[in-house]
């Protein structure tokens, strides 16, 4: 059915124009926000049952057939990716009812919201190198707006800077997809898949162009050492803003990385993905070293990300199919968890008026629920089981065993005990040390935030608890989307008809 | 700007240039011109009468807001992919009408498509150029 591939691109189109011509009623702009968020998501799942059950969806959008015109396709690890982009869009659009500010909402935030929901569900579907270039940049586009929308003076200096670094990065990505078209003479993923694997265009070239798209999609990604930017914006716009960016932004760089070095790059695995397997492990590192000299909590948080990053990245340099499983559970798992720790953190400065480590504390005791709700997905993050952070890090950790890379795994472990370290400074900050005679009491919340606020909150961290004692079929799932990246001859067939391998 | 010349000017323009947007939007597809040209051109004739006058009065002239007018031409845009939809084909499937008219061409969903665009360019330009000339 290739309705469904086009309904999570078209869905938060038609909410970002109708979010659009509805600017002056902010009130009518919230109902279709929430509408359009829950159809997406519905239709995500739709696209994810529909995938699982009758294999790899393509469509050619205007009928033109591949590799001429444009392709849309989704085989599970899109399918799966889309449907985290249409929960994470679902969460995010209760959550900014209760914390977007009137000046911010009455500026068209809901339809860019929309519009970067569209980008990123684009990006996830695309068959097409230069099509997902332009998703990239609806995407990006979005972002940026988001990001300096309401023009506080620390969000401009943050937006500056995210603006500068994807900029350079986008004009490498267009440079890059040039070099490769000249070369290859095609851009359709499957086409190129199957002629750099006919080994008539030189394998030097190939991995010229390898690293043109590594440095590229690293940048979106943060991968060491191109992660810089992360952390000095990721903390300036609203939570619910960041928590979005956490969960989707950096993990289309990372899908971007998946696909290319599963489908396209497989030349020369020896070089390429052992280079991958360096940047990796020191991502992981720099990253959970970064987080432990912050006091702010979003900064904390958001050096987190990057040494999450590092995992994602480790089941595709191991590329085995139980690694490129580990990649896609453990990507389902923190885009929960760390987007359920950002909301959590939002909570806290609700409730307590502050982000910063110093000025906090007592929580535990005022606010009993609020502390489990950090709790969950943080232990689920440093992956204690039975969460879902454990089995996703078991499955990465075996694959390594499996093929007897024991440096990585000795990596990941000790980032893991260093993450633990970290989210239990946050907890004994937080939640547990006596709160300075100072500071002002916790304030209660209204009814109404309570609800937009707290429902999504508690439904990311009961996922967590939910995939973590129920992860056997989400590792099925999970396999089999592995099973699909790693012999990607079913994918070739579906976009270029039978017989084109 | 307080130009005589200019205001007398632009009265007459603004119609002229306004025929001729949409005739290179008509124009356009097969032949150099389109919805992205005819769209310029048309806010072009729309930022001339705001330098000759003001952006209040160029408001006032205008039947719909440019903010409306991106809405809808997205709308429109959409709805050409849509069709193809509705009749079967993957999105974005052109469907034409057989009879070839002069200037215009076949009628059909990328004509829609075009206009779709040439709405939306005049209403974000326009609200760009709006936005910048009041902020002075």
């Amino acid at each position: 059915m290739n309705l469904l591939l086009v309904l999570p691109i078209l869905i938060p189109f038609l909410t970002a124009v109708t979010a659009l011509l509805a600017w002056h009623n902010r009130l009518l702009q919230r109902r279709i926000n929430v509408a359009g968020a829950s159809l997406h998501f519905a239709v995500a799942l739709g696209l994810l049952a529909s995938v699982s059950r009758d294999g790899i969806q393509v469509t050619q959008i205007g009928n033109w057939p591949a590799p001429f015109g444009i392709t849309l396709v989704a085989d599970l690890f899109s399918a799966i990716m889309v449907t985290m982009t249409g929960l994470m869009g679902l969460t995010v659009a209760v959550y900014s009812l209760g914390t977007i500010d009137a000046r911010r909402e009455s500026f068209g935030y809901y339809a860019l919201l929309h519009t970067l929901l569209m980008g990123v569900s684009g990006a996830f579907l695309t068959g097409d190198m230069f099509n997902l270039y332009v998703w990239f940049e609806v995407m990006l586009i979005a972002s940026f707006v988001l990001m300096a929308l309401g023009g506080a003076k620390e969000q401009l200096e943050g937006a500056l800077k995210y603006v500068t670094i994807n900029l350079v990065s986008s004009a490498l990505f267009l440079t890059s997809v040039g070099v490769l078209y000249s070369v290859t003479g095609t851009l359709n993923m499957a086409d190129l898949a199957r002629r750099v694997s006919s080994g008539t265009i030189d394998p030097g070239l190939t991995t010229v162009l390898a690293m043109m798209f590594l440095v590229t999609f690293g940048i979106k990604a943060a991968l060491f050492p191109l992660f810089f930017w992360l952390p000095a914006s990721y903390h300036t716009p609203p939570i619910a803003i960041t928590a979005l960016f956490s969960g989707l932004l950096t993990k289309v760089g990372v899908y971007a990385l998946v696909r290319v070095f599963t489908l396209i790059f497989v030349h020369d695995v020896a070089f390429t993905h052992s280079l991958l397997m360096v940047i990796a492990g020191l991502t992981m590192v720099t990253g959970v070293l970064g987080a432990v000299a912050q006091m702010e909590m979003r900064r904390l948080l958001s050096f987190h990300i990057i040494s999450q990053i590092g995992y994602l990245l480790m089941g595709l340099a191991l590329f085995t199919e139980l690694a490129l499983a580990g990649t896609i559970f453990f990507m389902v798992h923190v885009i929960i968890a760390k987007s359920a720790l950002f909301l959590v953190s939002g909570l806290v400065r609700r409730v307590a008026g502050s982000y910063h480590l110093k000025e906090l504390g007592g929580l535990y005791r005022s606010n009993t629920g609020l502390a489990t709700l950090f709790f969950v997905p943080a232990m689920a993050l440093a992956g204690i089981p039975p969460l879902s952070g454990f089995w996703a890090k078991l499955t990465l950790v075996r694959a390594g065993l499996e093929i007897e890379d024991y440096a990585i795994v000795a990596v990941s472990l000790a980032v893991s005990i260093l993450t633990l370290f970290s989210m239990t400074k946050i907890w004994a900050e937080v939640f547990w040390k006596d709160r300075s005679e100072s500071s002002d009491p916790p304030k209660p919340l209204s009814p109404f935030q309570r609800h937009s606020l707290l429902i999504p909150a508690v439904w990311l961290a009961a996922l967590t608890v939910l995939i973590g004692v129920g992860a056997e079929p989400i590792l099925d799932l999970a396999m089999d989307a592995a099973a699909q990246l790693h012999d990607p001859s079913a994918y070739i067939r579906a976009v270029l008809g039978g017989g084109a391998v | 700007m307080d130009s005589l010349v200019l205001r007398t000017a632009t009265r007459y323009l603004l119609p002229l240039m306004l025929l001729f947007s949409i005739f290179v939007l008509l124009r356009g597809h097969n032949a150099p011109g389109g919805g992205f040209v005819g769209g310029l051109v048309a806010a072009s004739a729309y930022a001339l009468y705001a330098i000759a006058y003001d952006v209040q009065r160029t408001r006032q002239i205008m039947p719909v807001s440019p903010r409306r007018l991106t809405g809808v031409g997205l709308l429109l845009a959409v709805t050409s992919g849509l069709i193809g939809l509705a009749a079967g084909d993957p999105f974005m499937t052109a469907q034409r009408d057989t009879r070839e008219l002069p200037v215009v061409g076949k009628l059909g969903t990328p004509l829609l498509f075009d206009i779709g665009v040439y709405l939306t360019v005049i209403g974000v330009t326009l609200t760009i150029i709006f936005a910048l000339a009041e902020e002075e």
